[in-house]
Parts: structure tokens; sequence; C-alpha cells
């Protein structure tokens, strides 16, 4: 397993002169592995999006290393690296660049200098994989939430990333958009392996991560499976993050004296568990 | 009203003038605009007038429509025609009634400043009825690209054009969405005198304003993570082709000047 990102001891402050500021990201550490879904987790003001920025190079840490693909991140590969990630921020609107899909997948390429015969070649085909091939030529403006960051990704994957970051990319969806864009993430993830980080307060969709970060006023407060990690329930109630719908219900089946199974997740297994709860017995 | 509103719309379609490329679109329209001024004598207005009513058939726009969203800019062109009638006195009278009194070279100078409007304002509308603003805005920055030599942005100026024609509808609703919003918190922007109606605007821009500030920040981030370093070592998306269609239009324009050369009075 080839490891594509390293954080060490990541500090940043926005304000680094004032000496009574605090760090918006405090001493965080991870790595990950090539093909891995980390979810970073954590409540408005965690740090949760500046963690992002700094793995982008849109920020420098003051303190501490972002090692991206084996070097670490610095003035001078910026581009370079860049040009290796693709990030969807959380409006769709104010990402879309393009008069139309087809030119807003190929901003980057462009930005990239890649001829055009091989442009056409991978616009078509980044749109196949968000299943947007069919509104090459439709404006923003006549694009559904969803379909729009759908649009967003492919401009990402048209350069071939081998990380993807979301930035809350789901946030500001209807459940139907935030369905259309998971399902597409979850297909990609499939048949490319591609490396995927999202940053995102909704536990539902962390759920479906191998390893979930959870952040709390600019520290790393958590770190494991969503397993692992949500079975801390009352803990992560504190820090105002919403459990899992699951997880809820089956916590207050349990005060009501019906068993359930600590660490119950998904709305399947729950809804197993209560149908043998009867044949158990 | 904007329904109706020909100025600045494009109209898809698939006609000859359609399928022209933008930047010979853009040439044409340019030499033809510089072209209108030789003609001094009626054949070579005819010529002219003939020749914009072909372009539009050769484009499929109905005239009706045409004629019918221009009526703001045919006031203008009523108007300048009765100046020059009323105004000229050379020639021979041709009418008297009372104070009134028209002259023949009125008459004429009169039809021909109104051909002349009206031969321009079609031409025009017809460039931008069937031609994207995107693709006006491609045209410009190939056929503007001479200027980089002299330190002219012209790669910026077209991506700011169409940045702006991309945000143009976006901004449109939310001047909407904040139009009601500031309705139902009893703000009248249609009724009261003068004054009060542009106070009342005022607390729709500053949101507005507020919120496009942020959108261009956000696009701003967006593009830097998208690998936007300015125009240099981009390659192209759009590209323009350039076909017999240009070089067969530019020719007729050509034969037309020499004709207007000929039938000057």
């Amino acid at each position: 397993m080839e490891r594509i990102l390293s954080l060490q001891d990541i500090r940043f402050s926005y304000t680094p002169d004032d000496p009574d500021s605090r760090f918006a990201v405090d001493g965080v550490s991870f790595d990950m592995q090539a093909g891995e879904w980390i979810a970073v987790v954590g409540h408005n003001g965690s740090g949760k999006s500046t963690l992002a920025r700094l793995i982008i190079g849109l920020l420098f840490p003051q303190e501490g290393t972002v090692g991206l693909f084996g070097d670490p991140l610095t003035e001078d590969n910026l581009w370079e690296k860049r040009s290796q990630m693709g990030m969807v921020f959380q409006n769709p609107d104010n990402q879309f660049v393009g008069a139309t899909v087809q030119d807003d997948v190929a901003f980057a390429l462009e930005n990239n200098g890649i001829p055009f015969g091989e442009m056409t070649l991978r616009v078509q085909n980044a749109l196949e994989q968000v299943k947007m091939d069919t509104f090459l030529d439709h404006e923003p403006h006549h694009l559904s939430g969803g379909q729009k960051q759908r649009v967003a990704i492919a401009g990402a994957l048209a350069l071939r990333p081998r990380l993807l970051i979301l930035d809350e990319a789901t946030s500001m969806l209807d459940p139907q958009g935030r369905e259309e864009v998971i399902r597409v993430i979850l297909e990609l993830r499939e048949k490319t392996g591609l490396s995927v980080i999202s940053i995102t307060h909704d536990l539902e969709e962390a759920l479906l991560a191998d390893r979930v970060v959870i952040m709390n006023g600019g520290r790393k407060f958590a770190e494991g499976t969503p397993q692992d990690v949500f079975l801390k329930g009352e803990a992560l109630t504190a820090l105002g993050l919403d459990l899992p719908f699951a997880m809820r219900l089956s916590a207050l089946l349990k005060e009501q004296g019906i068993p359930t199974e600590p660490g119950t997740m998904t709305e399947r297994k729950l809804v197993e568990q209560l149908w043998t709860l009867h044949s158990n017995r | 009203m904007m329904e109706k509103m020909v100025f600045g719309r494009y109209i898809p379609g698939d006609s000859f003038v359609h399928r022209l490329d933008p930047r010979s679109k853009l040439i044409f329209v340019f030499i033809f605009i510089a072209a209108v001024f030789l003609a001094n004598s009626t054949l070579s207005y005819a010529l002219l007038l003939a020749f914009t009513l072909l372009s539009i058939l050769a484009s499929k726009v109905r005239i009706g429509f045409l004629i019918g969203g221009l009526k703001p800019v045919m006031f203008l062109i009523a108007f300048t025609f009765l100046l020059h009638i009323f105004f000229t006195k050379e020639g021979d009278l041709l009418f008297e009634l009372g104070f009134l009194k028209i002259y023949e070279e009125g008459l004429r100078q009169g039809i021909y400043i109104s051909v002349r409007f009206l031969v321009l304002v079609l031409m025009t509308s017809l460039l931008t009825l069937t031609t994207s603003p995107i693709s006006i805005t491609d045209g410009l920055e190939v056929l503007l690209n001479p200027l980089k030599k002299v330190k002219f942005p012209v790669h910026e100026l077209a991506l700011m054009m169409s940045i702006s024609l991309r945000f143009i509808p976006t901004l449109m609703d939310e001047t909407d969405k904040i139009l009601k919003a500031q309705l139902a918190r009893g703000s009248d922007i249609s009724s009261g005198t003068m004054k009060e109606r542009v106070q009342a605007v005022v607390p729709l821009l500053v949101p507005l304003f507020v919120s496009a500030f942020k959108r261009a920040e956000d696009l701003a981030i967006a593009m830097e993570v998208r690998g936007y370093r300015g125009g240099e070592g981009r390659t192209r998306y759009r590209q323009l082709k350039w076909d017999w269609r240009d070089t067969t239009a530019l020719l007729i324009l050509l034969a037309v000047i020499i004709a207007l050369w000929f039938l000057r009075g």
C-alpha cells in the first residue's frame, strides 16, 4: 500500500501574529493509504475545512508538514501536486466556471495545457463516470444542485486525480441530490479505487468511509473505523454532532427495555435485529 | 417586456448564418458597418437594404419577430426621419401646410438616414441573435490576440466576459429571491414617488453586492484549486473552425462593397 497523504503535527492559525489567537488546526497528524476513504467530521469551526485547504495548498501550516504522494508540499511543487488532486466545494453555483457543462469539465484540463484531442476524450469520459454525459451543452442554471455537484466531480476527475477532496460537497443539496452525489462517489471507488477525503458534518455520510477522523476545536478528537468511533456515542453528541438515525433509535429502544446490540449503525442492521427479536426469545 | 427584447438575445438555430465562425461574423459586421457609410445614392441604399434582408432570410430568423423586437429602436428611427424632413430646407418644395414645409432634399435625407440606421441595427442584432454570447467572446479573444504584443490583457478580458455571462442568470435568480424576501418584510418598490422607489432599491442592492463578492471569492478559490494560473500555457477546449461558409460570406460582402462603390452617386 502506498501512502499518499501524511500530515505531521500540523498547526495553523489565520492570525499568526496575534499571540492570543487560537490555532484553527492544532497539532493534527494522520496518514492515508491509496484507495482509502477518510471522512473528516466535526462541528462548525472545528477546523475541518481549514484542514482541507492545508492539504490542497490553499493555506500553508505554520508548523508541521503536509506530505503528498511521498514528498512534502512546498510552494515550488504546489502546482504539480495540485494537478494530482481534485476538490469539490460546498456551493454548487460558486465553483462552476464554464458557460456549459463541457466547458466547465474542461477548465482544469485547459489550465494544465492538455492538448485538444485528449481533452475531448477526457471530458466525455469524466462525464460518463458521473452519468452527466447527456448534458454536454447544458448551462449551469438549468441544472439541479446535485447535477452541478456531479459536474464539479467530473471536472476534478478529468485530471485523473489520485486524491479527491469533498469539502462539504453535499451539505447544500436536497436529500435527492445528496444521494445522487454519494452514489456517484461509491461507484467511482468501486471502479477506480479512487482515494477520497470527505469533509462533512453528516454522520450518515461518514458511515460509508473506511476511517473517520473527528475534529473538535482544531484538534483531532478521535480516529478509527466508523464502528469504533461512533461507539463513543454520548461524547460525540456533546461535541454537537448528530449520531446516525439508527444509532439514536437503538439507544432509545434500549431505554424502553428492548435489547439491541450496542453499535448498531445502519438501518438495515437495526431492522434485522428487530425482526429476529421475537424468534430469539 | 424582457421577453420581446431582441437586442443582445441569442436564438439557437441551424442556418447558414448560425454555422458561421464567430470570427467571420464579427469581421463581417465590422466591415459592413464601415461600408454602410459608403452609400450615398438611392440605388446604393436600396442595395444595402436588399442585402440586409437577404442576410436575415439566410439566418432563418423570422422578420416579424425581429421588427417586433426592435420597436424601441423603430421609434428612434422615426424620430430622426421626422427631424430630417422638417429641418432640411433644400431642393424643391414638395408640400406646404401652414408653417410646415417639406422639401425634396429633406425627404430624401430622411429616408437615407432611416435606412442607414435600420440596416445597422438589423445587422448587429442579427449577429447577437445567431451567435451565442460565449462564441462572440471566443471570437473576440482570437481576433484581439495580436494586441497581446502591446500587453493588452486579452485572455483575462475574455475570461472576465465569459464568467460575467455565466453568472447573469445566477444573479438574476438571486435578485428575484432578495426581492421577494424584502417584499415579505414590507418593502415596496413598485409604488410611491420616484425618490421613494429609488430608496427602496438600496436594500435590494446591498445584499446582492455582498453575495456577489462572496461568490467571486469562492470562484477564485475553486479556479485556483483547478490549476488556473493565467493565460500562459493554457490550451483551448473551444476550437473555432473557419470553413468554406466563412470565406463565402466575406467574398459576398466584398462583392457588395464593390457594387456599392459603383452605385455611388
